[in-house]
């Protein structure tokens, strides 16, 4: 008897405690919290804390399978007076900076002439926004072939058209030239990245405002100057920052096109950071490298929270 | 159409030819290489534009027979797929919590997300690599399944977010009258409208992890375990002769999936970069 009527007792029991969970999970202060869980743990673990070593790594002169101990900012001080980190971080700004000025040059009036009436329109942004789909570390293997000290075809072409004096230059072996190649790659890149979102820009200017000021008799150059730059402001401010963050840590271009050289004229924080702290094994110093990213990317999240969420909402 | 319009509209298109040359020139020259024989491909007097004594398949069958191409692929499936599946669930439900529900730290989590999304990964991968050894999971494509939803789930909630918000608030509330619960509000109403989000939030996260490359790198390194970006770009590379019509194939062949989902979803992927970057 007491067997049979279990089941049935337990049955019972459960109903109200389905019920309990269930109007729990209707509140928001319990569900809220409930939703983010996953991800707030995620993120505790594998980005807070990292961060956190890496913060310790780069005071310590950790170096792999050895204890380490504290040594305050010397990592730091070193690498500034060692004179392949002052090349690094002159590198990281000329790549960053010629970059993305091209970009945006070239992305503003690229998404110009997306904006117009187009044949084959949709093939036309297709191909446009093809070399940012594709994995970069496998496309930048094209590039390689294309910069081939013998087999260039770039400098095929140049030499062919009369604009390079045979037998054309070494791209990836002299300094300039690989600066040179490590930029045009990640313009390369970066590209349907500026033209794409400047042109979601462009197309949410109201067109009264090019009736007007073509009624007040403005040409297409005043048009230009005084109503789609200032209206696309907001718009160039974002992609900007954006992908100064993602220029200034780059690390694939330059691993596979130059490995960081000639003698160190290509490295950048990500590409240096890898090289001393796991290929040497010295891991604080690595750390201390990556984080000379940390003030660019606290200014970039600051501006962003600044400047650009308030316009958002 | 007058003919000031028509020459106008042909400049347009004369101006785009640059652009189009530049961003393609290298999938032609990368997918003719790959293509060639290798007595016409390292002869330095032919013409690298074209293809003169006939096309080969050579470097493709090369490829896959005598490399570990195959299984290079195999991983990066698994963990794209595994990694892009559970970050859609965690940053769906974390961007359904930051945009819908009100309860005590959701700004500041809401910030703590837009932040993670900022950080590069080349900013993380030394500690990172610490982690990994830590938990046993070194040289094992676990440890990339493991790490890749630190950059992909910020990226699926913020991306969500923008959808979710764009969902009315009435239509769920509605449902909560007629005596559907939260849970069923979200599953029922809210998904199946921001169907599009999940659609664009997966591709990309797809295509972000498919394009991964410093913390495969750095995470793993034997054959059997690596991804393939990674096997193409070191283990295709040995010592100082390259075989370029293979390397040029195992890139080729290792975009592939990238393209045929970008064939088919081109709209998505428009609308999605735009997305992520201004909302």
């Amino acid at each position: 008897m007491a067997i049979g009527t279990l089941p049935a007792a337990r049955a019972h029991a459960r109903l109200p405690w389905r019920t309990r969970v269930r109007e729990m999970l209707d509140r928001e202060r319990v569900l809220g919290p409930l939703f983010i869980t996953p991800a707030l743990i995620l993120i505790a673990l594998l980005v807070a804390y990292p961060f956190c070593m890496a913060l310790y790594f780069a005071l310590s002169n950790a170096f792999i399978g050895r204890p380490s101990h504290f040594v305050g900012f010397r990592n730091f001080v070193n690498l500034w007076d060692a004179d392949a980190f002052r090349q690094t971080f002159q590198n990281a700004f000329v790549f960053t900076g010629i970059s993305v000025a091209f970009k945006l040059v070239l992305g503003i009036s690229l998404a110009l002439l997306l904006n117009q009436q187009l044949w084959f329109k949709r093939m036309i942004r297709g191909a446009v926004l093809l070399p940012w789909v594709i994995p970069t570390a496998l496309s930048t293997l094209g590039w390689w072939w294309m910069f081939n000290s013998l087999y260039s075809v770039v400098n095929w072409t140049g030499i062919s058209l009369g604009l390079l004096d045979p037998p054309g230059p070494n791209w990836l072996g002299q300094r300039h030239y690989a600066m040179a190649a490590v930029v045009t790659v990640n313009i390369w890149r970066g590209l349907p990245f500026f033209a794409i979102t400047i042109l979601a820009g462009l197309v949410a200017i109201p067109k009264e405002l090019y009736e007007a000021a073509q009624a007040d008799g403005a040409g297409p150059w005043a048009r230009f100057w005084y109503v789609t730059l200032p209206m696309l402001k907001p718009v160039l401010a974002v992609v900007v920052l954006f992908s100064t963050i993602f220029t200034f840590s780059d690390f694939n271009i330059v691993y596979v096109l130059t490995h960081g050289g000639p003698i160190n004229a290509t490295h950048l924080f990500a590409t240096y950071s890898r090289m001393i702290g796991l290929e040497s094994g010295r891991i604080g110093e690595g750390a201390a490298v990556s984080l000379y990213l940390f003030p660019l990317l606290v200014f970039v999240v600051w501006a962003q929270l600044r400047f650009v969420r308030k316009q958002a909402y | 159409m007058s003919r000031r319009a028509r020459w106008a509209k042909i400049l347009q298109h004369v101006l785009l030819i640059p652009f189009l040359v530049f961003a393609l020139f290298p999938f032609y020259h990368m997918a003719l290489t790959s293509l060639k024989q290798d007595r016409e491909l390292y002869d330095r007097f032919a013409v690298p534009l074209i293809i003169k004594q006939g096309p080969t398949l050579e470097h493709y069958t090369k490829l896959i027979r005598e490399t570990e191409f195959l299984t290079w692929t195999k991983n990066s499936l698994m963990v794209t797929i595994l990694a892009t599946t559970a970050s859609i669930v965690i940053g769906t439900i974390a961007a359904y919590a930051l945009s819908r529900l009100k309860f005590r730290g959701v700004n500041s989590f809401g910030t703590g997300i837009f932040v993670t999304y900022l950080v590069p990964t080349s900013l993380l991968f030394l500690p990172l690599a610490q982690v990994v050894n830590w938990l046993g999971l070194a040289d094992s494509k676990w440890a990339l399944i493991l790490t890749y939803p630190t950059f992909l789930v910020p990226f699926c909630t913020w991306l969500l977010m923008g959808y979710f918000r764009t969902v009315p608030k009435e239509v769920e509330e509605c449902a909560m009258v007629d005596g559907a619960t939260r849970i069923q509000a979200l599953t029922r109403i809210v998904l199946p409208i921001a169907i599009p989000g999940l659609v664009c939030a997966t591709l990309f996260a797809f295509t972000l992890s498919w394009n991964e490359f410093i913390y495969a790198l750095t995470f793993t390194s034997s054959s059997e375990q690596i991804t393939a970006s990674v096997g193409v770009t070191s283990e295709l590379i040995r010592g100082d002769i390259y075989f370029w019509g293979e390397l040029m194939a195992g890139a080729i062949l290792g975009s592939v999936p990238i393209v045929i989902l970008y064939v088919f979803f081109l709209d998505y992927y428009v609308s999605g970069l735009t997305a992520g970057a201004v909302k």
